[in-house]
Formats: structure tokens, sequence, C-alpha cells
């Protein structure tokens, strides 16, 4: 029978049948970070049972560490304790940690495909629901709450229920200026944010076949705010061409009979989705965020939507916005460059190539946090932070930091921020914070600006 | 975890769209709080003033539902993060079961770790209830029976709902799903076994 990519790995992975659509999963990588997976390894440790298979599990501090330049453990003294905690996890049960400063550490669903910890047609789970990330390499992964992920620790495997599958075509070239993540806000604004629950999404057609892998990477990143907890993209030559001679990656013979799996992996021609939906690339313009919900989202052209209920009303009331005014030209306070959806070296390029010598406006303050150390170093080899330090942004240490201001770096009350992140949630960013999300050159534009602006016109 | 056969109480609603977990529990609170200390800060962005007091339009803070420990909710309630911390709070502050439309995926699987029941329902139905309880505050009861499957109105209607037999089992009897699991190490070591021979790239670099 004919079966998608999604039915291919999952199929693969079914330890036992439980029934009524449950199965018990193999479970091939794991992840940690230091809020959640300090937290689970003590759990673990305290019901009496034992790691599993502690080679398969990986760690890297990224919530609640200080980003701040020549941070240390201590400087987020908040985080201190998880973080101490997470290292002396590590020690006891032998799993890789990527400590703060040492190539490998960064956002987890950053440093997992850069070491490729992640695999075509592997399972990765963390307890982290941006891990549908790690998807853009034709990988099942997906977030679990902590319970989960202790079950998987002590067992290596997990009880799922089979979700349905989805896909998502994008047909034709993309129009200069729109990125992977103007995709995805585009798809969340049309299907909505709870479109994708029991779900896994495969993204699909000639546009999501064009881009480079970390563009993929981003598309998937969005898919828990569709709704899906998995979202993946086939692998193909310009997966294998990322992958090949990264850390973790399969060497020589290994690498061969690991390509020869791989490209069986894409789903099959005849292949049946539950639901299946197509859009036209060229239709999609640069977007932007006007609401506290991803859904709530607009091309950068557009006007803010009259209010349709009172969720509306209180998300303008929320952001300060008022309906019928242009979106553009809004003034803003703080930029973000940075998050597991867009702070990979081509984010930092695009948003570079955007600047390209001019002044972040008065008043404005802009940040950029390079989603790994191993980013951070290489951006500093090209001279990328001596551009946006030039230009009048901050360059900071690798982290989540404003996305989800776990570490107590925040947007202040009141405050508007362009983010390049994935959740303008109320209070995300910060109690009060109004958060616009757009794509690294979008933000860019703003920061240059002093507004959300149409990088198409700023060239 | 703890068990849930049956609860009978106030129900409080909350009909918002699209409750994330950052509104339920913001994630600095999961930094250094234990998980039995996050109650009182379950929708701390919404339930305070800025001085500390209690906000009285948040609905939770209205006398009958103050403590309630049926949520009347609305759709894709506990989308966002997977914290599971939300689910954490939420028992915090007296909650055992959360009645909506419709869940985010992981939140869902995160109550029935707990002993949270999430129950989904028709919005007419959740809306119909919601106007009971406000109707006579204080005197309306609702009823969940995960036993029966049913949930009782205030008018004493019982509405049937579906849950998954396996997680309806583990509920009732509060199993631990990790021993239950290692009851089929066999079964698991002989599927590792068998891919290790078959995927071995998936194995060499990380083993
Ligand atoms: S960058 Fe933001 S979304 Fe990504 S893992 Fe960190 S907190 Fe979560």
């Amino acid at each position: 029978m004919a079966r998608t990519l999604f039915d291919k790995i999952w199929d693969a992975h079914v330890v036992a049948d439980l029934g009524e659509g449950w199965a018990l999963l193999h479970v091939d990588r794991v992840l940690l970070h230091d809020l959640s997976g300090a937290r689970a390894l003590q759990e673990v440790a305290e019901r009496g049972h034992r790691l599993a298979r502690p080679e398969l599990v990986f760690a890297t501090p990224d919530h609640a560490v200080s980003t701040a330049p020549g941070r240390t453990s201590e400087t987020f003294a908040g985080g201190a304790r998880s973080l101490a905690n997470l290292r002396k996890r590590a020690r006891e049960t032998g799993i890789r940690l990527y400590d703060l400063g040492q190539p490998g550490n960064g956002i987890v669903h950053v440093m997992a495909p850069e070491l490729a910890i992640v695999l075509p047609g592997l399972t990765l789970v963390c307890g982290d629901s941006h891990t549908c990330t790690n998807g853009g390499v034709g990988a099942l992964a997906f977030g679990i709450g902590a319970s989960e992920l202790a079950h998987v620790l002590a067992t290596q495997t997990l009880a799922q229920r089979r979700p349905r599958n989805m896909r998502i075509r994008f047909e034709g070239a993309l129009p200069p200026g729109v990125t992977a993540k103007d995709m995805i806000l585009h798809a969340i604004g049309r299907y909505g944010t709870a479109a994708g629950t029991g779900y896994a999404v495969e993204y699909a057609g000639s546009a999501v076949r064009a881009l480079p892998l970390e563009a993929r990477l981003t598309l998937c990143n969005l898919s828990i705010e569709m709704g899906a907890k998995m979202g993946m993209v086939a692998p193909d030559a310009t997966t294998f061409d990322y992958l090949a001679c990264r850390e973790f990656a399969p060497k020589g013979s290994a690498w061969d009979a690991a390509l020869a799996d791989w490209q069986a992996l894409p789903s099959d021609a005849e292949a049946h989705f539950d639901r299946d939906h197509r859009i036209e690339a060229a239709d999609i313009a640069p977007q932007v965020t006007w609401g506290t919900s991803p859904e709530q989202v607009l091309p950068v052209t557009a006007a803010i939507p009259q209010p349709r209920s009172a969720g509306d009303r209180a998300a303008l009331d929320y952001m300060g916005l008022e309906a019928g005014r242009p979106i553009a030209g809004t003034k803003v306070d703080w930029v973000f460059i940075g998050s597991c959806t867009n702070s990979r070296l081509s984010d930092l390029r695009d948003a570079a190539a955007v600047l390209r010598g001019r002044r972040v406006a008065q008043g404005v303050t802009a940040w950029v946090v390079p989603g790994s150390e191993t980013v951070k170093r290489e951006a500093e080899a090209e001279g990328l932070h001596r551009q946006f330090l030039a230009a009048g942004f901050e360059w900071r240490e690798p982290g989540c930091a404003l996305c989800v201001a776990a570490n107590e770096e925040s947007v202040p009350s009141g405050a508007r921020c362009v983010s390049t992140s994935n959740r303008n949630f109320v209070g995300r960013q910060g109690t009060g914070a109004r958060t616009h999300l757009a794509s690294p050159a979008m933000a860019a534009a703003a920061a240059l600006a002093g507004a959300i602006a149409d990088v198409r016109g700023m060239a | 975890m703890q068990p849930f056969t049956t609860v009978t109480g106030i129900a409080a609603p909350l009909l918002w769209a699209n409750v994330d977990t950052d509104m339920i529990i913001p994630v600095q609170r999961l930094v250094g709080t234990g998980r039995d200390g996050l109650g009182p800060h379950g929708f701390e962005r919404f339930r305070y003033l800025p001085d500390g007091g209690d906000n009285p339009d948040f609905p939770l803070n209205r006398a009958p539902f103050k403590g309630a420990p049926i949520l009347l909710a609305d759709e894709n309630f506990g989308c966002g993060s997977s914290r599971e911390g939300a689910v954490w709070t939420l028992m915090g502050m007296g909650l055992r079961c959360v009645i909506a439309p419709s869940f985010g995926d992981i939140f869902h699987n995160n109550c029935f770790q707990n002993g949270l029941l999430p129950v989904r329902l028709p919005i007419e139905v959740i809306r119909r209830m919601a106007e009971a309880m406000e109707e006579s505050p204080g005197n309306a009861r609702v009823t969940v029976d995960l036993d029966r499957q049913v949930v009782v109105t205030p008018w004493g209607e019982a509405v049937p709902f579906a849950v998954d037999a396996r997680k309806r089992e583990a509920l009732l009897s509060g199993l631990d799903e990790v021993a239950q699991t290692l009851q089929r190490a066999d079964a698991i070591a002989a599927w590792q076994a068998r891919d290790r021979a078959a995927r071995a790239w998936a194995w060499d670099p990380v083993g």
C-alpha cells in the first residue's frame, strides 16, 4: 500500500501495537534542555529507574541562561540551579552535555540538526513543543511533556496515538523578499492555529523542494503554532548535502547504507493524505502578525482587520492597535532576531544583507541572539557581527532569550517588538510586551525604519 | 498518578478560545518553583491587578468559581508549549477536569499523565452549562463520571463523551505507565537488536 513519509517512519518504529490506534514507539534520539531536561532526569532517578540508553540522549542549556555578552552560568542567577542540576545529572548518567561556550551548545532545536543528532527516518523527542523543527531533515520529531519524557528516558519508548496525515503543498516560485517564515505564517493565517491538531503535517511542493535545509527547519518550526505536533519535509539531495560530514552523521559505508534508506523515505506518489492543501507561492507576501495568536497575521501591505470576535478586540487592545489602519508604519521599540525559528547562519545573513551599512532608528533597541555557539562563531568568521554592531544591534551569546523571557531578558511592558520567534502570546516576551512575528529580513527592516516596514521597499 | 473516577462540583466558565500554556503559567514561574507551588501563579497575568489584589474581571476570581474542581473552556485549550507545569498549575488551583471543545495535543496528553481529565464536548453544551452555572451561582453542579463516560449537566442531562480506552483505564486505576512499559523490556530489546542489524547507521555514530 502506498504510504506517506510519516507512515514509513511511524511503521518502522512500532515496538508493540497497543490497539485503538495506539503504538509503543521506539525513540531513536532524546534532546534535553535546562528547563525540562534537568527535571526529567531527576524524576527518573527519584522513581528508582535508570536511563535506558544514555548514549541516545543529548543535552544543552538554552532557556534559563543569560545571553549577555561575556555571560557565565551564574549571570542569570535564577537559572543557575537548573543548570547545575543538569550538569550533575549528565555526569551521573553519562549523557552528552554541550555546555555554555562549547561548540554544540545552543538552542536545542538549532544544535540537533547542526550536529546531525537528528537524521532522516529517525524518531526524536524533547520536552519542548518546537521539537517539530527537526522534521525539516525528514525525521519524525515531536515535543512531549515531562512525564512522557521521563517515560522515554526510562524505557526508550513512548506510547502515542497515531495522528492523521496532512499535506501542505507550496507550488511555484517564492516572490523576492518572501521567506520560509512568511510561508508558514501565511499557512497558519489561512488554516488557523488548531488546523493541525491530531495531524502530522508534510510540507511539499516545488517551493519547498527549492528551500535550503535551514529554511525547511524554519518552516517545520511553526507546525505547533498550527496545532500539529509534527511537521516534516521529505529528505532529498539538499538534506544529504547539509548532513554530510556533520559530527553525528554516518560516515563511510554507513553513509551509503543510510543514503539508500533515506532515498526510500519520501511519500509514495499514490499515498493518501487525510487533508491535502495547496498554496500558490506567488500569492505570499512578507507577513507580520497583528494580534496575540500566530493566526492573527497579515501581509505587511494590508490594513489591521476589523475585529470579528471578543478575542480579536482583546488582541487589538493588548497590542494597542487600531483596526483599519495600515500595519506598516506602526512604530516599534524593540527588534529581536533569534530563537529556534530564525537564528541560524542563513537568517543572520538575510538580516545583515538588509542592514547594508545603515543604522538602527533612534529609540529602537535591537538584539541579535545567534542560535548556537557554532552559528555565533561562523557568523563572526564572516564578519556579520561587525555589520550588526555597526548598525547598532547588540550581538549576544546563544540561547532562547527574548523568545520566551525565561531568563528574565524581556521586552518592557507596553513596548512593541518585531520578533523572528514563533509566539506572539500575551506576555510571552515579558509582561505587557507586544510582539509582532516576522522574518529576519522584515525584522531588520523594522529596526532601520523604527516601524513595521515592507522589506521589499528598503533595497 | 492520582486516579480519577468521578468529580461533582461547581464548574467555572472561562470561555476564551486558544488559552495557551503561557497564559496558564508564565515560563518564569517554572524556573525555581516546585511543582506543588504553582497553583497561586495560575493565570497570574489575568488573575491579579498590578497591586497584587484579585482582578474582579477574571472569571475564576468570582465567589462560587474560586477553587472550582471543573473548568468550562473554549476551543484549543492548552495550545502552545509542552510545559507540563500548565497541568500542575491547574491542579494546584484545585481543578480535576477541564471540559472544552478541543485541546492542544501535548497538553491533552499531559493531562492524562497527572490525573487531570480533559473532556471534549460540543461548544453548545459547554455554553449552556456555563449559563446554568451563572444563573444559579453556588447551587448548580456538574458531575463528570469517567466510569460511565458521561457529564451530568446542571439540568440533569447525562451527556456522553468519548475517551480513549487506554487512557480511561490508566486514569481509573492510577496506573504507572513506566512500570507497565518496563514489562515489555524483552520486546524493546528485541526491536533494538533487529533495528541495529538493519539500520547500523542510526546507531553507530552515537552508540
Ligand atoms: S527559542 Fe523559543 S521556542 Fe525555541 S526552544 Fe527556545 S524558548 Fe522554545
